[in-house]
């Protein structure tokens, strides 16, 4: 039997999928256990196969894997979409006496519980509560202690009043029953519980809050998937700390009042994905050039056009980079994990204010919708730093003014950082212009000037290659001949794909790179290492040309742009099959 | 804010390229009146200009301001009052940059009535780009890009205020120094979306409307018995196409700001140095 165990509950759109594996999620974290959860959804509000996945251990879990040991499936259609994931031991509870799922075919020697999931919410007060029937007949079949799932019953419906929580937590117990009375098995799946207190938050969410942490007050954004939860996590919450969330009418708009607000001194950002990026590509350069600090924030979704909405890709990673006309100095900072993406938005934040330019914050869908649990720690607030960077008030500013007293906001420092003074500061008034302009912000086509301002933006980010630290994580053996490098949500499924390539004898570097621009120089790991393979989700290997870029060098490339994120097992066996193409050839040709 | 503040003192020391007799001198002039009589200083004013030769008004003006990119400038207004309430927000830009490019944004904004001032100088032509059609060129005026004109009609874009529910609309011609500098102090002083389609006539571009077409054709409404606070007249004025009026057309005197309906009552600019007071809290509601 497997340590962790892999359990899932599929659907239509509509069924309630979402909120009953969430139900299952909270209450696993709740009984001290790790959790990761992954979600199979289609672009439609009703209807369409939609699943719910949760992996769950003592141990932390960084990704999902091929292997479902439980399902509940409230359509036929659940069991084919999950075929290849099921096995001998795998459990399928569902409802033998609705129409649709008289003649299931139960594949790979599976156990298919037939349990009346509607009579029996029927029974415990409506009809609505069958997959909280399912819920407790899982509980059963693992032998966790349905005890855990009332607090995230009360959790979940506890605004509707006691009657319905009640009504829920006999749903539960009904299921629960009907299996240990009409099945004898022995099921040899178990779930200890332990004492730890874990919060489980998915990666929008940990960017809305990273962003508070980090002081942001305004964020204005336009609805999109799979952005859109960084806009839902902010709405209500950031109001509390004098801050607020604007939908505006477009991702033009949103971008612009993101600035503006900037200009006027508040911390701020904007999120969307893809299409919504081609829509403020305008604006990056006005950012960079009147030098305001301004957190993009774009959760990629496969592309190109509407492309794949509710599917996994990283697609949009040369858009960040170089997207809009001229040369626009900027960040790219793409976090790892579910907790790293509320650490680098704090740390968005600060380079934002410190060099005043714009910062692409780049996550993805995998991550969006990934909820993982953590340690209440991992996101400990005494440990958030803000730093605003050069901003003068009444009493410094003095240092700042010209002959004839004029403030020069754009005064090419030395370090190409100039001063910023927040709009209502005595003495400070100043222009900016998107166009070319002087120190003092005045349109310009001054030859030397020109030069002077475009050096001086530049050198913003020479100055952050001396001052930050722009490294990379490393796992696995740091002396291997094979090195993998990877960047974004990909580490997770790498990290545990290092395990098994371990067990097999497979001794391998891997380096997750959560800097986009700048970059750590990864020369010296890339020519110590006899094979090199970048893994990422899209087609054309983004990442891997940036690194042939930077060290001249050919490397391998593992790409994987169907819509659905890497997994750890079907990586390991990427990796060892680019280590050792014979065998995959072969393998192929057998086919 | 001091009271002494002069006009001249929103004056920056670049000298206008405008072309000599463009309305836009007028048009600027007067908002920097209105601005100095409302009791503003350039420390406390931020002033967002779109592009367009109307859009270069922030480069000859002296407070803090921003020129962004064509037809976005509303948004960019909206963030700046939405983030300090405490500041004068004022907007400026062309007919194109408003009503073309920006249209979208234009009646957003005036949905959200947001206490700032849209002051629009409307030209009835693309100045910048040397004498294109724009939005609210005559059916027949025939420009290089329209030889035989733009064959559609021009856009109203009082009527769409005042459709998107408006609580501010006035129209004001760039050489009437006096009425043009009263409405747009009018405008300031509105609490909510003040927005003022100033004609400011084109000299070098536009051979049609002339400052004599606007002289000869324009009505003041303080001459007559308009009534702004009534929506009803408001609207049988603002469509009668073949008029030209100057005044206050409409006004809402129970518009509440966009921003005091969010209950925004403070600058955002000041944040602690580290995570705000009670930031575990956030981590605790994922329990
Ligand atoms: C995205 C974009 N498209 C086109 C332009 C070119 N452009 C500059 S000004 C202008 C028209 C401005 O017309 P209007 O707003 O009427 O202002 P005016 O010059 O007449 O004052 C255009 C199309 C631009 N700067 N940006
Ligand atoms: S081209 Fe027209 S709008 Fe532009 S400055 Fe000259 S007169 Fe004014």
């Amino acid at each position: 039997m497997p340590e962790d165990l892999n359990w899932a509950i599929g659907g239509e759109a509509g069924d309630g999928i979402d909120s009953t594996g969430k139900i299952f999620a909270q209450a696993l974290s709740r009984a001290g256990r790790h959790v990761f959860t992954s979600k199979d959804f289609a672009s439609r509000i009703r209807g369409g196969y939609t699943a719910y996945k949760v992996r769950t251990s003592v141990d932390r879990v960084e990704s999902v894997v091929d292997r479902l040991d439980i399902l509940i499936a409230l359509t036929e259609r659940t069991i084919h979409e999950n075929e290849d994931e099921l096995h001998e031991d795998s459990v399928i509870i569902y409802d033998g006496e609705r129409s649709t799922m008289q003649d299931v075919e139960v594949p790979h020697g599976a156990t298919a519980l037939e349990v009346p999931l509607k009579r029996l919410a029927e029974d415990a007060g409506g009809a609505i509560m069958l997959n909280v029937v399912a819920l407790g007949a899982a509980c059963e079949v693992t032998s966790f202690p349905i005890e855990n799932l009332d607090e995230s019953l009360q959790k979940r419906f506890g605004d509707k009043g006691e009657a319905i929580v009640e009504n829920n937590k006999k749903a539960a117990r009904m299921g629960q029953e009907y299996v240990q009375e009409e099945y004898d098995e022995e099921f040899d799946y178990s779930m200890e519980t332990t004492d730890a207190d874990y919060v489980l938050l998915n990666g929008d969410e940990a960017i809305g809050m990273g962003a508070i942490a980090a002081g942001c007050r305004f964020y204005a954004g336009y609805p999109i998937t799979p952005a859109t939860d960084v806009m839902e996590y902010m709405t209500g919450r950031v109001d509390q700390f004098g801050g607020k969330v604007v939908q505006a009418e477009d991702e033009l708009s949103a971008i612009n009042m993101a600035l503006g607000a900037a200009r006027a001194g508040a911390r701020a950002m904007t999120a969307t994905s893809g299409p919504g990026i081609d829509l403020m590509t305008e604006t990056f350069g006005l950012v960079a050039t009147s030098e305001t600090p301004l957190v993009i924030c774009d959760v990629m979704r496969s592309g190109p056009s509407t492309g794949m909405p509710t599917k996994q890709e990283q697609g949009d990673l040369n858009m960040t980079l170089y997207g809009g006309h001229g040369e626009i100095p900027r960040f790219v900072v793409a976090p790892t994990t579910v907790s790293e993406c509320f650490w680098k938005t704090v740390e968005a934040f600060n380079l934002a204010e410190k060099y005043q330019t714009p910062v692409f914050l780049v996550s993805d869908l995998a991550m969006a919708v990934t909820e993982q649990t953590f340690s209440p720690e991992t996101f400990d607030m005494d440990e958030v730093e803000v730093d605003r960077g050069k901003v003068v008030d009444e009493d410094e500013i003095g240092a700042w003014l010209d002959e004839q007293g004029r403030f020069q906001a754009h005064f090419p420092a030395a370090d190409g950082v100039s001063p910023r003074a927040f709009p209502g500061t005595a003495d400070g008034a100043h222009m900016t212009t998107g166009l070319e302009h002087d120190e003092l912000g005045r349109r310009t086509e001054d030859t030397d000037v020109r030069i002077e301002q475009v050096d001086k933006r530049q050198r913003k980010v020479e100055t952050a290659r001396e001052q930050e630290e722009f490294d990379y994580r490393e796992f696995g053996d740091p002396d291997a001949d094979t090195l993998i490098i990877s960047w974004g949500s990909n580490e997770g499924a790498m990290r545990e794909g290092l395990e098994l390539l371990d067990a097999e004898g497979h001794n391998v570097r891997f380096i997750s790179v959560p800097y986009i621009f700048p970059r750590p120089d990864l020369t010296d790991e890339v020519q110590a290492a006899e094979e090199v393979i970048v893994v990422e989700c899209n087609a054309t290997g983004q990442f891997a040309d940036i690194i042939e870029h930077d060290v001249l060098e050919r490397v391998e490339r593992i790409n994987k742009y169907n819509g659905v994120r890497f997994k750890a097992d079907e990586l390991a066996a990427e990796v060892k099959q680019t280590l050792d193409p014979d065998n995959g050839t072969q393998e192929v040709e057998a086919e | 804010m001091s009271s002494d503040v002069r006009f001249t003192d929103f004056k920056s020391d670049k000298q206008p390229t405008w072309c000599p007799g463009c309305g836009d001198f007028g048009t600027m002039n007067g908002m920097m009146k209105a601005l100095a009589e409302t009791g503003n200083d350039p420390d406390n004013t931020f002033v967002v200009a779109g592009i367009g030769c109307s859009g270069k008004i922030g480069t000859y003006m002296h407070s803090y301001a921003l020129h962004g990119v064509h037809g976005r400038a509303l948004p960019v207004g909206i963030g700046v009052k939405m983030a300090n309430p405490d500041l004068e927000v004022m907007v400026a830009g062309g007919d194109g940059d408003g009503y073309s490019i920006g249209a979208g944004h234009f009646i957003h904004a005036v949905r959200r009535n947001v206490d700032m001032s849209y002051v629009v100088m409307d030209n009835r032509i693309y100045g910048l780009t040397k004498g294109q059609a724009s939005p609210t060129s005559r059916e027949d005026f025939e420009t290089g890009t329209t030889p035989e004109g733009p064959k559609q009609p021009p856009v109203n874009p009082k009527a769409l205020a005042l459709s998107a529910g408006a609580t501010f609309i006035a129209q004001s011609f760039s050489s009437n120094a006096q009425r043009h500098a009263e409405i747009v102090q009018q405008a300031i002083e509105h609490d909510g979306f003040g927005f003022v389609n100033v004609y400011s006539p084109c000299v070098t571009f536009n051979d049609v409307d002339t400052y004599d077409y606007f002289r000869d054709s324009i009505v003041d409404l303080d001459e007559t018995d308009h009534d702004p606070h009534d929506r009803d007249q408001a609207k049988d004025k603002i469509l009668e196409s073949d008029k030209e009026y100057m005044g206050v057309l409409y006004q809402n005197e129970d518009s509440v700001p966009f921003e005091q309906r969010e209950g925004i009552e403070s600058s955002m600019a000041e944040i602690p140095d580290g995570a705000p007071e009670g930031a575990m809290d956030l981590v605790r509601e994922f329990y």
